[in-house]
């Protein structure tokens, strides 16, 4: 058999090594030269679970803790594994339904795959947690409890200075590069998020092996690469959680703030905001719920008006502008005017509260007395100062003041999202007068309104230092954290003493203090008074607009108050605002008296115990809350209507005169609607109707 | 083992294919058990248990081994003499899996009888080597004549024909390798040119949008044209010709491909022709597949592309020299698909990096470099032809299984030789190699 064509077994040759060949440049590129996929691989195979330790505590200058951490449980569940289940007694004991049951393996089954495990229900309740303890070996490995350690909160107090914790969201997830995953716990709001990296602790990391369907299947090279958990630090604090207590009863049913530092460390003893929720609702298994009733109410309880709120100062920043004008040297401290109920300096006469003849004799008189023509006067003098050369550049240095006692700035204090107020710069006035301007168009600076805003932090802050007699620390919270070190850096800030007008003599400041010590004694806040203490403080009744249904409307004056005592060796600095209350003296100086008397003596007397009560009780809720309330509700119902087509939530807004009536609660506008309902059934179905349900 | 006691029973038989053999079933059983072992299981205890797949697969070597032994004693002219008989059967096999076949991973080509698996297209792949050596080493043979040329096709396609109507199209393909053994006995290469042409043709279609091709395509035919004008001038012909090639190709890129995707191919097979060059099905050809095949899985956008990506980022993993044995965390956990069968070669990238694959593939090439050359040193057509037969299966086996795990062909469930799990596909190779062997031991020998 001739053997021809065998040159093509070379060919054939060539072929097979040239594809070959082609192989081993592919492999070539994935295996050496390519480094994705080795990445790639550990992602694919190797999980990194979180081992989450129990978060600090932070307890009051006492040593009380005013927060806890209790287990609650989630349920777990595996959907590949729940077969032969008995549904309907586990229906039974969680109170839901088979159809929602079902819904529930589905999206569990959904958002995690049938291997891995997601959360069934969260946070049980505690009867649902016993009920299911008993039963759960009825459930077999498709269900199992997952211990989840919740704040609870013993006093019920403080709901704004501790904020809450909750699940790390999109945007911390993005911030934080990395350091949160979904799912993740974390300080959201208040001393929870400015110590969150101390009250968290040191997450644990154990590396797990998991096989294609995510099931665990052991740990990553025997747990060579772990780490341990640590638990969160504690966080000592100078808070008094008594006349925490005690600040947030007295604000029950009224719209304000109290602040209480203590002005030689600068520590914050109490701080409450009104209105306020207990902490409790936001820590468990009501957190949706609760959450989402607070921000519906147009009172915004989540708001921390103490950080947050924008009040005009009043009367309670006479004596700063005194100091001011005593280290200006255009006043001393025999200065007066000689006030009859009105200051005339300008075209536009500044009304007094009081006209008899030498209430502002002098410095100490005119504090005492709250006179708005001395102080009318002061403030022109400090801006016209001729040294300046203009009212310009004067009231910028007037400004620095203001800045210098932490008015207009963020003074730093360690809880997030503070608010700095407002002490406008000249180029504001410019703008807003065309340039043309002088210290009568501002004058009522002088006396703390006009375009002046600042938060009640502030005012307590301010009243540091005149206790001080010129100098503060920066007002805080936490006096120190467990087992601190040198890298802990985060309280330094709060340890260094700001010195801003300590070079004014200490018998100015004695003036000064005179005057507020006169305040109480025999001018305008005497119900104040408390027998044995040398109290000095300063009353304000501010003038406030707002903007209600887009009509500036002027509200009732807000009550505000500002002490501090003892007079020798200061204790406690108080503010007060409580929001169109009236006069300064009439609820916003008991309520700092009663404080005052609280934390010195460290108990009530029995009379005031009654006083206390009183103030609770009194309703002060400015009365556009309720048609406000009732507007946005409205409002919501209507889009719920129009996005839904269900109609039963606007029944409740529904009646013959859209007006609200005034006065009445939520319950009794239901009872009015089902009146309305009852006697005029026919009516109503044809309103039904008519909104095309 | 057995085998070494061969080697004095039968004169002549070629050693070194005997050992790459055992090298590769060696690696094989490894790298099973590389992939289902479990840590703590006695080790010696699971592998005779004949309860896990490494252990299984070593008694099927087992098996094989004794297959080995009776076809090396078996006389050289049984299979020349019985080819065609073996071809009558393997029809017959693959004719009755038509009534009696069940279905088993979307595959209609196995017959089970009594828990035992059978699947007669893998094993007409050795019926269709000897039957087209036979043919080819027919005394009186002229292969340059077109009749001869077409039977031979038609011997190695009709299994093809068959499989592909049991929906095994991957295996279906295999038989398209045997063009190789005509190529060497004579087949114009032309042929082969022009069919390469055409797949080449096919995948462009895929990759450029059809009005662009068919101007690209007439732009070459107009160059072409140009370039050749001296020719065209002397011989008219070479114009019609020139249109006439033109006219063909843009007829398969305008109706034939589309017609072979709407019609022809299964909604799955679409898919992963798409994912293989990395495009997502186009609607046309997606709403057709959803439709008209009944039975098929509704077509996911870029879902078996996930075998494909998992078992790329597992051989990738394994770097330069691999993360070793039993410690490859992609394929210990199962997250590539197939991977004891079909994905083996995953196991082995990832295990033993660049280092191991190359070496595997350094075996493999020696394999068949050494069949081609016992190839050549046979005296007689038929043997030679059979050789060719099994050089061309295997190559077709290991280029097409490595080139799917790493992404270069579309995913077609066809195994590696010796080393992928599967008793049919074990002793299916294994007598096809020890059947060349034995007509290699009386390679001075003509059989017809």
């Amino acid at each position: 058999m001739p053997v021809f064509n065998q040159s093509r077994s070379y060919i054939i040759k060539i072929v097979f090594a040239a594809a070959f060949l082609i192989i081993a440049i592919r492999l070539f590129t994935l295996q050496v030269i390519s480094s994705k996929y080795s990445l790639l691989a550990v992602e694919n195979a190797v999980l990194k679970k979180n081992v989450y330790p129990p978060r600090g505590i932070i307890f009051d200058q006492k040593g009380k803790a005013i927060l806890n951490n209790t287990l609650m449980y989630d349920l777990m569940v595996t959907p590949s594994e729940v077969r032969g289940v008995d549904t309907i007694y586990m229906c039974q004991l969680l109170e839901i339904d088979t159809a929602d049951f079902n819904q529930r393996i589905h999206e569990a089954a959904f958002k995690n795959g049938r291997f891995r495990s997601s959360i069934f229900e969260a946070l049980l309740s505690p009867e649902k947690h016993a009920r299911l303890e008993e039963n759960m070996w009825r459930f077999g490995s498709g269900f199992y409890l997952q211990e989840r350690p919740v704040r609870t909160y013993p006093f019920k107090a403080g709901a704004h200075i501790m904020g809450y914790v909750g699940e790390a969201d999109s945007g911390i997830i993005a911030r934080s590069g990395g350091f949160y995953k979904p799912g993740d716990y974390v300080g959201r709001t208040g001393l929870e998020a400015s110590y969150e990296r101390i009250l968290m602790g040191q997450r644990g990391v154990q590396f797990l092996v998991k096989d294609n369907k995510n099931r665990l299947v052991g740990k990553y090279e025997n747990g060579a690469y772990d780490t341990a958990a640590v638990a969160g630090r504690g966080l000592q604090s100078y808070l008094d959680i008594e006349l925490q207590q005690l600040a947030e009863k007295l604000l029950t049913n009224k719209v304000g703030a109290i602040v209480a530092i203590d002005p030689k460390t600068g520590g914050i003893i109490a701080m409450a905001s009104a209105p306020d929720y207990d902490p409790n609702e936001l820590a468990g298994a009501n957190f949706r719920k609760y959450y989402s009733k607070l921000v519906l109410d147009v009172t915004a309880p989540l708001l921390n008006r103490a950080i947050k709120g924008q009040y005009p100062a009043g009367s309670t920043y006479k004596p700063i502008e005194a100091l001011i004008g005593l280290n200006e040297g255009v006043i001393t401290p025999r200065s007066g005017i000689g006030c009859t109920g009105k200051y005339y300096g300008c075209n536009r006469p500044v009304a007094c509260t009081e006209k008899w003849a030498g209430h502002a004799a002098n410095l100490r008189l005119a504090i005492a007395n709250s006179c708005n023509s001395f102080f009318c006067n002061t403030y022109r003098l400090i801006v016209d100062n001729p040294k300046y050369g203009g009212v310009k550049n004067g009231y910028e240095n007037w400004k620095g003041y203001m800045n210098n006692f932490g008015y207009g700035l963020r003074l730093g204090v360690d809880l997030p999202s503070e608010d700095k107020g407002n002490i406008p710069d000249s180029a504001f006035y410019n703008k807003l007068y065309r340039n043309s301007w002088n210290s009568c168009t501002n004058i009522t600076l002088g006396i703390g309104q006009d375009a002046m805003t600042t938060t009640p932090l502030q005012i307590a802050n301010a009243m540091c230092i005149i206790a001080n007699k010129g100098y503060y620390y920066v007002p805080h919270f936490i006096k120190s954290i467990e087992k601190e070190t040198k890298e802990d850096t985060i309280l330094n800030v709060y340890r260094k003493k700001h010195e801003v007008l300590t070079h004014i003599p200490d018998t100015v400041y004695e003036v000064v203090h005179s005057g507020m010590q006169d305040v109480v004694e025999r001018g305008t806040a005497q119900i104040a008074k408390i027998p044995g203490i040398a109290i000095c403080a300063k009353t304000g009744t501010a003038e406030n607009y707002r903007i209600i249904r887009g009509v500036r409307t002027k509200l009732k004056d807000n009550s505000l108050f500002a002490c501090f005592a003892p007079r020798e060796n200061p204790k406690i600095a108080i503010a007060i605002v409580v929001e169109n209350a009236g006069f300064g003296a009439t609820w916003a100086a008991p309520m700092a008296s009663l404080l005052l008397e609280k934390y010195l003596t460290d108990s009530l007397r029995a009379d005031r115990v009654k006083e206390v009560e009183r103030i609770a009780n009194t309703n002060l809720m400015p009365g556009w809350i309720q048609q406000e309330q009732f507007r946005a509700d409205s409002i919501r119902a209507a889009q719920w209507m129009k996005m839904t087509g269900d109609s039963t939530r606007l029944k409740k807004f529904l009646r013959k005169t859209s007006t609200p009536v005034k006065d009445s609660t939520p319950a009794q506008r239901i009872a009015l609607i089902n009146k309305i309902e009852a006697t005029e059934p026919k009516a109503f179905t044809i309103k039904k109707k008519r909104i095309g349900v | 083992m057995a085998r070494q006691n061969e080697v004095g029973i039968s004169k002549g038989i070629d050693v070194s294919l005997v050992w790459l053999y055992l090298l590769l079933v060696a690696i094989g059983i490894m790298a099973i058990f590389a992939v289902t072992y479990r840590d703590g299981d006695p080790i010696v205890a699971s592998f005779l248990s004949f309860k896990t797949d490494y252990s299984k697969q070593f008694y099927y070597f087992l098996i094989a081994g004794v297959l080995a032994i009776f076809i090396l004693i078996t006389d050289s002219k049984f299979f020349p003499a019985t080819a065609n008989l073996w071809y009558a059967v393997g029809i017959v096999l693959l004719l009755l899996v038509f009534p009696f076949h069940s279905r088993v991973k979307g595959t209609e080509s196995i017959i089970r009888f009594s828990g035992f698996q059978f699947q007669p297209a893998e094993f007409c792949k050795v019926v269709v080597a000897l039957a087209l050596a036979k043919y080819l080493s027919l005394p009186n043979l002229d292969f340059t004549k077109t009749s001869s040329q077409l039977i031979a096709a038609a011997l190695a396609l009709t299994p093809a024909v068959f499989s592909i109507m049991q929906s095994e199209t991957g295996l279906a393909l295999v038989y398209f390798s045997f063009f190789f053994v005509m190529y060497r006995e004579g087949l114009p290469a032309t042929i082969l040119i022009v069919g390469f042409s055409i797949a080449v043709l096919v995948v462009t279609t895929l990759l450029i949008e059809k009005n662009t091709l068919a101007i690209i395509l007439t732009v070459v035919a107009i160059l072409v044209a140009y370039i050749m004008s001296r020719i065209v001038r002397r011989k008219r012909e070479m114009i019609v010709k020139i249109v006439l090639i033109w006219a063909l190709c843009v007829g398969i890129q305008r109706f034939g491909v589309p017609f072979l995707f709407k019609h022809v191919f299964h909604s799955y097979q679409v898919e992963r022709i798409f994912n293989t060059i990395g495009r997502d099905v186009p609607p046309e050809y997606l709403r057709i597949a959803e439709t008209n095949n009944v039975g098929d899985r509704p077509v996911k956008k870029k879902d078996t592309d996930y075998n494909v990506k998992q078992s790329k980022i597992a051989i990738g993993s394994g770097g330069l020299t691999g993360k070793g044995l039993l410690k490859g965390t992609q394929t210990r956990y199962e997250f590539v698909p197939e991977q004891r069968t079909d994905f083996i070669f995953c196991t082995i990238g990832e295990g033993f990096g660049f280092a191991g694959t190359m070496t595997l593939l350094l075996i493999y090439l020696i394999l068949l470099f050494r069949i081609v050359t016992v190839a050549e040193r046979q005296r007689s057509v038929f043997s030679r032809c059979y050789a060719y037969g099994v050089a061309a299966v295997f190559f077709f086996h290991i280029v097409i299984n490595i080139c799917m795990t790493v992404g270069l062909a579309p995913v077609i469930g066809i195994p590696l030789p010796f080393i992928s799990y599967g008793g049919t596909s074990l002793l299916t190779f294994t007598i096809m190699l020890f059947i060349l062997i034995r007509l290699d031991a009386d390679k001075q020998m003509i059989l017809r």
